[in-house]
């Protein structure tokens, strides 16, 4: 075989590099592409030519220098930056991950940079305006619970990138001035395919929307915010009847008998809808119009529809093919009866609550609701449960129903409390999900929970890759377990539990397989953490110091591995020990 | 009352932007939500005489002492002497970055859960079981506790421990710590800010129960039905939704057989009951419906529960096909579409 390119190998190579190259990009993995890379060097520059698409799990675990180092040819960047637990309000802002030095960086060496994915990631206006002149291919942008920048940034975004196929922007806490960023897209625009405004709060100019909409044919998922209304959805819904994914605005509008009319006619079109989400302030008045849409649905997220249970059957029986849902326990046990006798091919259901905050037991979702669901779906495999009672049994019952769970995240939403029948702890719900559900990844705990707990995952989650604690555990014991028992964990995050230096430091060999870990109101010092940073070079070991702790006290730990080093643009309140 | 004043310009105490509540003295950091009020406003009396104020189990001495937010620890450990300006002022600082967090968070003004929380000595002192002097201190605080609320602000805070075997029942009626611990624990339960925004905006539009309607009287209706020999009377105050006129209604005129006249009772917000409504239509012959202030008869449903209240002046409930006239034309619409 011809070798086109010198190499000091000891054999000849089986096939040119750029064969090699050629096979290798195929893959498309992530994990196949790490474990290809560790082959032999060859496989490893192989695929660093031709890996197109790269994911930093944690921006500060690598620097964007030695990034574009190693791979010199990537289109698409996803980037996660805070520790998840920011979302709660419990890491301080200006806590870092701006994505500012990432795209001064990307600018010189991936000019053509086509995709940038960000979740937990500071983005300010003036990098959004960077990003929307610097690369004249970016084709998407999706800012997924990310803070720092305003709808002028958007403005930037929609005026200069010509190639623009999707602007997705979820959930991010920034600051909604108006909804003129709009009116900057230019009006030989049309290459947008997929339009997310759904969280932001203010007015856009809804003829610039309806305009946008007539001319980008290619309109895929268009999920507009609660300022559009009835009316309106339905002008853009006749101008979009490609459309597989919907996000409504406001339900709530008052229609005459012909506007009611011609909304049910533009949903009658969609029939191969997959995707239905936002109903704000919908009335049962008119579910009905959605009905015929909804043959073909495959997600259905009513977080933000306050629905009751009559109201959710309804809805559900026109679903059959319903995957995934997601609702408000508004819908109460009832409605979740209605979904496990609807939607045999259920596969992830959440539950929020609308009344997080309330005492009151009467409200939401119980037991029940979650067995009447695990009896009719048994395909479930993703949970997200928000709910004020649990029992043991019900939880073992719910796992022999639906043994596949993949993702089981339980929030008893009082900490604490332990199973209101019997008084014990929860420790034998988790026992009986760890122990039937052995593909199980993710698992987040909650109830009153003993090390007993712990001990269970240790002896039996294998599978386990995020874990995620509160308000439990009785001992260092019960860390010290998972840290021990659990080979695949990646990422640990704990909150107001009494784990103390000793479990923190009894895990020393493992943090540097795992992607991070986040300790918070535990019994940490500052000494244990020191010396855990002395021990490990290679991992980051910052405290968070606000300023009432005293100052022996480590009260928000955030331990991860780095090729980087410590954090060159740490705060004042981040220490790195 | 100069101290509680204090704290409300802080934002410890309860008064919260939002709704205005009255008697909050109870907790020193609670959340300013809506929910958050109703759940205290029937407990404040409780909450001030309790002395409950250290839990089984609170005297875990591992934490160490948070300063700041807590009145217990520092000041009254070190001095023995209870300086109820010096725990002020420690909450003044405390309140001032749980402030800031507030600000930055989700507009909440919470303090983390952690710092409020426990010390152990904060527990050791204010539980009645322990020694160290605390017999003093709890009476100086009962005493102190009219002029600054501060103490059954700290007994929130003790109470408040995560650490602590909290309040094993989430019943209803462990109001006095229960609802403290839920609002002062930062970022839980872990719902992220958009939601709960959203979610606020939702249930302020369709839910009427945050509003305490504390004895704010009775309100009377007559109600009438058809064929039955006499009228009945009710109290529009002591529901808090259709469902449950509804259901009561139906109870009350059972016996003139008011056939499906159904209440799904249904728990869980306020059910626009649209859906109910039409189902009377369908199912039943009988329909509710109400004169309202100008004289006109409307269909019971239509607005908001409180709306309803405040324009009711008697209830009818006729016979289907006499009202079939009231209902919206949509709903025709939808009831010939099904």
């Amino acid at each position: 075989m011809d070798c086109k390119r010198n190499r000091d190998m000891k054999s000849p190579p089986p096939f040119p590099d750029e064969v090699l190259e050629r096979i290798l990009s195929f893959i498309t993995s992530r994990k196949d592409r790490s474990a290809v890379s560790l082959v032999s060097k060859d496989w490893y520059n192989a695929e660093r030519w031709t890996r197109t698409s790269i994911f930093i799990g944690n921006c500060y675990s690598v620097s964007p220098q030695i990034v574009i180092r190693r791979f010199p040819k990537i289109k698409s960047v996803t980037i996660k930056g805070k520790p998840r637990f920011s979302d709660f309000n419990l890491v301080p802002p200006n806590w870092g991950a701006d994505i500012q030095a990432w795209l001064f960086a990307f600018a010189s060496a991936y000019p053509f940079l086509e995709e940038l994915r960000l979740k937990r990631m500071t983005v300010s206006d003036e990098s959004l305006e960077f990003l929307s002149l610097k690369f004249s291919n970016f084709k998407a942008l999706s800012l997924l619970s990310c803070d720092g920048f305003s709808t002028d940034g958007l403005a930037f975004i929609a005026s200069n990138s010509k190639n623009l196929i999707e602007l997705d922007i979820q959930e991010n806490a920034i600051d909604d001035f108006s909804g003129n960023w709009l009116c900057c897209f230019p009006e030989n625009f049309t290459s947008l395919e997929i339009l997310n405004f759904a969280n932001l709060n203010s007015d856009v100019n809804f003829d610039a929307l309806e305009r946008l909409v007539s001319r980008c044919r290619s309109l895929r998922v268009l999920k507009v915010n609660k300022n559009i209304q009835l009316g309106q959805l339905q002008r853009l819904l006749v101008k979009a009847p490609q459309l597989t994914e919907i996000g409504t605005g406001s339900f709530l509008q008052e229609l005459n008998l012909q506007q009611y009319a011609e909304l049910a006619c533009a949903f009658n079109h969609f029939k191969n809808l997959h995707t239905l989400s936002g109903l704000w302030e919908v009335t049962s008045v008119y579910l009905p119009v959605l009905y015929p849409a909804c043959t073909n649905l495959t997600f259905l997220n009513l977080s933000t529809a306050v629905l009751q249970s009559d109201e959710l059957a309804k809805v559900l029986g026109h679903c059959p093919r319903l995957q995934r849902l997601w609702v408000l326990d508004t819908v109460g046990d009832a409605g979740l009866q209605s979904v496990g006798s609807s939607c045999p091919l259920l596969e992830e259901l959440r539950v929020f609550p609308a009344d997080p905050y309330s005492q009151d037991i009467f409200h939401g979702v119980t037991e029940s609701g979650f067995l009447a669901v695990s009896r009719g779906c048994r395909r479930l495999h993703y949970v997200l449960y928000f709910c004020r009672q649990m029992t043991n049994a019900a939880v073992a019952t719910i796992v022999q129903n639906c043994p596949d769970f993949t993702h089981f995240r339980l929030c008893i939403m009082n900490p604490h409390q332990p199973d209101y029948l019997t008084d014990k702890p929860m420790d034998e719900a988790f026992g009986a999900i760890v122990k039937t559900c052995t593909k199980l990844q993710r698992l987040a705990v909650s109830g009153l929970l003993t090390d007993m707990t712990f001990e269970y995952i240790a002896k039996y989650a294998k599978n386990l890759e995020t874990l995620s604690v509160a308000f439990a555990g009785s001992s260092d014991w019960g860390m010290q377990c998972v840290l021990d028992g659990c080979p695949k964990l990646r990422k640990l995050e704990i909150r107001d539990c009494p784990f103390g230096n000793a479990a923190l430091l009894s895990g020393m060999e493992r943090y540097e397989s795992m992607r991070s870990l986040w300790m918070s109101a535990c019994n940490l010092t500052m000494n244990g953490c020191r010396l855990l940073a002395q021990e490990m070079p290679r991992l980051n070991v910052e405290v968070i110091k606000e300023d009432e702790s005293e100052d022996c006290v480590a009260e928000k730990v955030y331990v991860y591995r780095s090729v980087a080093g410590p954090r060159s643009d740490a705060p004042s309140f981040v220490l790195t020990l | 009352m100069s101290i509680p004043l204090e704290h409300d310009y802080i934002g410890l105490s309860e008064v919260s932007s939002m709704k205005n509540s009255d008697n909050n003295i109870s907790t020193s950091s609670t959340v300013s939500s809506e929910d958050e009020n109703k759940n205290e406003k029937s407990n404040d009396s409780v909450l001030k005489t309790d002395l409950r104020l250290g839990l089984p189990g609170s005297e875990s001495p591992e934490r160490k002492f948070e300063s700041g937010v807590s009145l217990s620890g520092k000041e009254l450990e070190d001095g023995n002497g209870n300086n109820p300006f010096g725990s002020v002022k420690n909450f003044v600082s405390g309140a001032k970055r749980g402030f800031y967090e507030a600000i930055d968070g989700s507009g909440k003004w919470v303090f983390s859960g952690s710092e409020v929380v426990d010390s152990g000595k904060g527990n050791v002192l204010f539980s009645p079981r322990s020694g160290k002097g605390s017999s003093v201190n709890v009476l100086e605080i009962l005493n102190g506790q009219k002029s600054n609320g501060s103490s059954s602000n700290q007994g929130k805070d003790v109470s408040l421990t995560p650490k602590s075997a909290q309040e094993k029942k989430p019943q209803v009626n462990e109001h006095s710590s229960a609802p403290a611990a839920k609002a002062q624990v930062v970022g839980w339960p872990p719902i992220r800010s958009f939601r709960k925004n959203s979610m606020a905006t939702n249930l302020a539009k369709t839910t009427d129960e945050t509003e305490g309607k504390s004895g704010s009287g009775c309100l009377y209706v007559k109600v009438s039905m058809d064929g039955a020999p006499y009228l009945r009377k009710v109290d529009l105050k002591t529901y808090h939704k259709y469902s449950e006129l509804s259901s009561a209604l139906e109870k009350m005129f059972s016996c003139f057989t008011i056939g499906e006249c159904r209440s799904n009772g249904i728990p869980g917000g306020e059910g626009l009951s649209a859906s109910r409504l039409m189902d009377l239509l369908h199912g039943s012959e009988y329909v509710l419906t109400y004169e309202d202030k100008d004289g006109d008869w409307m269909l019971v449903g239509d607005v908001p529960w409180e709306m309803f209240t405040d324009t009711c002046k008697r209830i009818w409930i006729t016979k289907g096909s006499e009202a079939i006239g009231l209902a919206p034309r949509a709903m025709e619409k939808c009831k010939n579409r099904n």
